[in-house]
C-alpha cells in the first residue's frame, strides 16, 4: 500500500529511522503517487541510498539494487542469456534428432534460459513488487543511461529474442547521483528531481539521536554544531551526515563527554578525508571551531 | 480529485501556466511534459502548505540543481503572499519581474553566477567583448582545421564492445542467434572488440588582460572543439571562473560567443590563477574530471596574486585528472626560460608543457597541439635554473 498523503509518507520514513524534512517527504510522496522515478542528487554522505532502503522496508517491498560502475552493460544490469545451457540444449536436440529449427529457436529463447539481472528482476511480473535502487548513476558511462530510458518511462524491458516484459506492479525507482558527471537530460526529464542538501542543525541532531543513540545530548549537540561550522569552511570535501555519525561513535568510544581541541585533532580523519583539508583544519583552526561550537551548543 | 483533473480548477491551472511562462522567460527549460507533470502533482499535495506546493512544482518543473536557486527566487516573486489554509493561490506578480533590474539575491549567489549561461543576467555586459562576425567560409575553414587536430591524448579503451569479426572476444549471444538460422549448427563464431574513445576534455582558458591578444583565436578554437567532440567542458577564468560549456555548444559561433560574453564577468581584467583553479577544484573538479579526463590549461602563467596558492591548486588539479597539458601562448621566441613566479609554481605539476611561439591563427594552434610531445618530456623544463 502506498501512503495516502505527505504526512503519511513522512511517518513511513520516520518509522524506518529516516528523518526527512518536509521538502523531501513531499517529493517522495509525489514520486510514489505519480509513479515516477525519483532522481536524488547531492553530496556524498547525505542519505540518498538510505532513503531507498527505508522505502523498501516501509513499503514492505524487496529492494533491488543496481550499483553502477564504468562499463556496466545490459548483461550485468538487465538480463543475460544462459549460453552454456543453450548450447547444451542444441546438442541434446541434435542427439535426439527431435527438433526442427523453428521449435528449437522458440525453446532456446524461453524463460528457462533467461538470467535475471537487477533491472529485469525489478519488473519481473512473477516476483513480488520491488523498490529499484539505481545507485550512483554518475559512475556508469553515458551509453548505459540509454538502457534505462525504456524501463524508467514505461516500466518495461524489451528483449529482442524474447519480447517485452511488463511490470505487474510498477517498481518504485530511486536513482542517486553524486554528480561526478552530469546525468543526461533524457533521464532527468523522466524523473522527479530532488537535491538532497546537508541537513540543518536541528535535523542533524535528530538524525544523530536515531543513528547513534548512545551519544549523550550535550556531546551530540556540540558535535552537530562543530560539523555545521566545519561545512562553512573552505574545504575540498565537507563532511556528510555519514561522517557525523561516524565521528559521534568515535568520540563516544573514546569516552568523551564534550568535544575539545585535542580530541578533535586526534579524530579529524573520521570527518575529513583529504590530507589538504586535515592540514588546513588541524590545530588552531579546529580549536577556534571547537570554541564556537561549544558556545553554540550551550 | 483524480490526478488527471486540472489542478484546483481553471484558475490555479492558469496561474501555474503563467508561472511556467515566467520560468521560461528567466531561461529555465520548462517543457510541456514538465508542465503536465506539475499539474498532475499539485492535487496530490496539500496546497495549503506553501512548502508542499513549492516542492510539487519544483520536483516536476526543474531537473538540475543549478536551476534551483532561480526557481526558488521566481517562486517567491510569483506566489507572493503565503496564505495559510487557503486554496486560492496568491495572484501572479507582474509579468517580467525577473527580467527587470537584477535581483540582489541573484547577484550574490555565486553558485548561480558560476553557471550563468542559463540565468537571467545583467544585460549591460552584453557586447562588451566584440567578436568580428564569422562568415560561412570562415566556419568551414575552422572546421577543416579542427579535423586535423590530433590532441596529444590518445584514446582510452572503454569496457564497451562492438561487433568485429576479427576481434578477440567471442560473442556467444550473436553466435547462437546466427546458428539458429541454420538449425543450430555453429559455423562462425561472432566476435567483438573493445571500443576505445577519446577521454573527456576539460579546457581551462585564461582570458585576462595579458592574454587579450589571443582570446579571439582561442574562443574560435574552443568553439570548434566543443562542437566537434563529445564530452568537452570549457571554463574561462580571469579573476573569477565561469563555466561556458553550454554556451559554446551552440552551432552558430556568433550566438555562442554572445552567450559566452554574457556569462563572463571580467573580460581582460587581472588574473588570479590560484584562486580560479582553487574554485574549479572545489566546485567542478569532482563533477567533470571523472572517467580519465584530460585537462588542457591555457594560460601565460602571469599571476596578479604573485602565485599565492597556485602551487597547491595546481597540485590538487594534477592529482584529480588523468593528464594535465599546459598550453602557454606567451612564448614568442625559442629562448624562453620560466622566470615568473607563477610559471615556476605551475611547472612541477603538469604532465606536458606546450609553448606556442606564434599563435596567429587557428592553424598555428592546431599544429602546435597536434605535435608529438617534446623528447625528454617535462625534464627539459624542470631542469632549467
Amino acid at each position: 500500500m502506498l501512503p495516502a498523503s505527505v504526512a503519511d509518507t513522512a511517518c513511513l520514513l520516520e518509522a524506518g529511522g529516516y528523518v526527512a524534512d518536509l521538502e523531501l517527504a513531499t517529493t517522495v510522496h509525489l514520486a510514489l503517487a505519480m509513479r515516477r522515478p525519483l532522481l536524488l542528487e547531492g553530496e556524498p554522505g547525505t542519505g540518498k541510498t538510505e532513503l531507498a532502503k527505508v522505502l523498501a522496508g516501509g513499503l514492505n517491498r524487496r529492494l533491488v539494487r543496481l550499483q553502477c560502475h564504468d562499463g556496466l552493460d545490459l548483461s550485468a544490469a538487465a538480463y543475460e542469456w544462459d549460453h552454456a545451457r543453450q548450447l547444451m540444449a542444441i546438442r541434446i536436440a541434435e542427439a535426439t534428432g527431435a527438433a526442427d529449427g523453428k521449435a528449437l529457436a522458440g525453446d532456446l529463447y524461453s524463460r528457462a534460459f533467461l538470467l535475471r539481472r537487477p533491472l529485469l528482476s525489478a519488473i519481473d511480473p512473477d516476483l513480488p513488487p520491488a523498490v529499484l535502487l539505481i545507485d550512483e548513476l554518475d559512475r556508469a558511462d553515458e551509453p548505459f543511461e540509454a538502457f534505462l530510458l525504456e524501463i524508467l518511462a514505461d516500466f518495461q524491458l524489451t528483449i529482442p529474442e524474447y519480447g517485452t516484459v511488463h511490470a505487474a506492479t510498477p517498481p518504485v525507482v530511486v536513482i542517486t547521483s553524486n554528480r561526478t558527471r552530469e546525468v543526461h537530460d533524457a533521464i532527468r526529464r523522466r524523473c522527479l528531481y530532488h537535491w538532497v542538501d546537508y541537513p540543518d542543525a536541528q535535523r542533524e541532531r535528530q538524525i544523530l539521536a536515531r543513528k547513534a543513540p548512545g551519544v549523550a545530548a550535550l556531546l551530540s549537540a556540540q558535535i552537530v554544531a562543530f560539523v555545521q561550522l566545519l561545512r562553512g569552511e573552505d574545504l575540498f570535501k565537507p563532511p556528510g551526515i555519514a561522517e557525523t555519525i561516524d565521528w559521534a561513535t568515535a568520540l563516544s568510544q573514546l569516552d568523551r563527554r564534550e568535544i575539545d581541541a585535542a580530541a578533535v585533532d586526534a579524530t579529524l580523519g573520521v570527518l575529513l578525508k583529504y590530507q589538504d583539508d586535515i592540514a588546513r583544519m588541524k590545530g588552531a583552526a579546529a580549536a577556534r571551531l571547537v570554541g564556537d561550537a561549544r558556545a553554540a551548543a550551550g | 480529485m483524480s490526478p488527471a483533473a486540472p489542478a484546483g480548477g481553471g484558475r490555479l491551472a492558469g496561474a501555474i501556466l503563467d508561472f511556467a511562462r515566467l520560468l521560461r522567460r528567466a531561461g529555465l527549460p520548462v517543457g510541456p511534459a514538465d508542465l503536465l507533470a506539475a499539474l498532475a502533482a499539485v492535487p496530490l499535495v496539500d496546497i495549503g502548505s506553501r512548502t508542499q506546493f513549492r516542492m510539487a512544482l519544483r520536483a516536476t518543473l526543474i531537473h538540475r540543481h543549478d536551476h534551483q536557486a532561480l526557481f526558488d527566487q521566481a517562486f517567491c516573486l510569483f506566489w507572493r503572499t503565503p496564505q495559510a489554509g487557503g486554496n486560492q493561490p496568491p495572484g501572479p506578480a507582474p509579468a517580467g519581474a525577473l527580467s527587470g533590474p537584477p535581483q540582489p539575491g541573484a547577484a550574490q549567489d555565486s553558485r548561480a553566477a558560476a553557471n550563468a549561461a542559463m540565468t537571467a543576467s545583467d544585460r549591460e555586459r552584453l557586447h562588451s567583448m566584440d567578436f568580428a562576425a564569422m562568415g560561412a567560409a570562415d566556419i568551414a575553414a575552422a572546421k577543416r582545421e579542427i579535423k586535423r587536430l590530433v590532441l596529444p591524448l590518445g584514446c582510452r579503451r572503454t569496457r564497451r564492445r562492438r561487433p568485429d569479426p576479427s576481434g578477440p572476444h567471442p560473442d556467444l549471444r550473436a553466435t547462437l542467434r546466427v546458428s539458429l538460422r541454420r538449425g543450430g549448427e555453429i559455423l562462425d563464431i561472432a566476435a567483438t572488440r573493445r571500443l576505445s574513445r577519446p577521454p573527456p576534455l576539460v579546457v581551462l582558458c585564461d582570458i585576462s588582460g595579458s592574454m587579450a591578444g589571443y582570446t579571439r583565436i582561442l574562443l574560435h578554437f574552443l568553439h570548434a572543439v566543443a562542437t566537434d567532440r563529445a564530452r568537452v567542458h570549457t571554463f574561462l577564468f580571469g579573476t573569477l571562473l565561469a563555466n561556458v560549456t553550454r554556451a559554446l555548444r551552440h552551432r552558430d559561433p556568433d550566438l555562442a560567443f554572445q552567450l559566452v560574453s554574457q556569462a563572463v564577468p571580467d573580460w581582460s581584467g587581472g588574473t588570479r590563477i590560484g584562486a580560479a583553479l582553487g574554485m574549479f577544484n572545489r566546485r567542478w573538479a569532482r563533477r567533470v574530471l571523472a572517467q580519465g579526463a584530460v585537462v588542457l590549461l591555457v594560460t601565460d602563467g602571469l599571476d596578479r596574486d604573485g602565485a599565492a596558492g597556485l602551487a597547491e591548486a595546481m597540485e590538487r588539479l594534477h592529482k584529480s585528472c588523468a593528464r594535465l597539458v599546459w598550453l602557454n601562448p606567451l612564448l614568442r621566441w625559442n629562448g624562453f626560460a620560466p622566470k615568473s613566479q607563477g610559471i615556476r609554481a605551475m611547472l612541477p605539476h603538469v604532465d606536458e608543457f606546450r609553448p606556442v611561439h606564434n599563435l596567429s591563427s587557428l592553424r598555428a594552434l592546431v599544429e602546435s597541439l597536434s605535435r608529438p610531445p617534446a623528447p625528454g618530456g617535462m625534464q627539459r623544463w624542470r631542469m632549467l635554473p
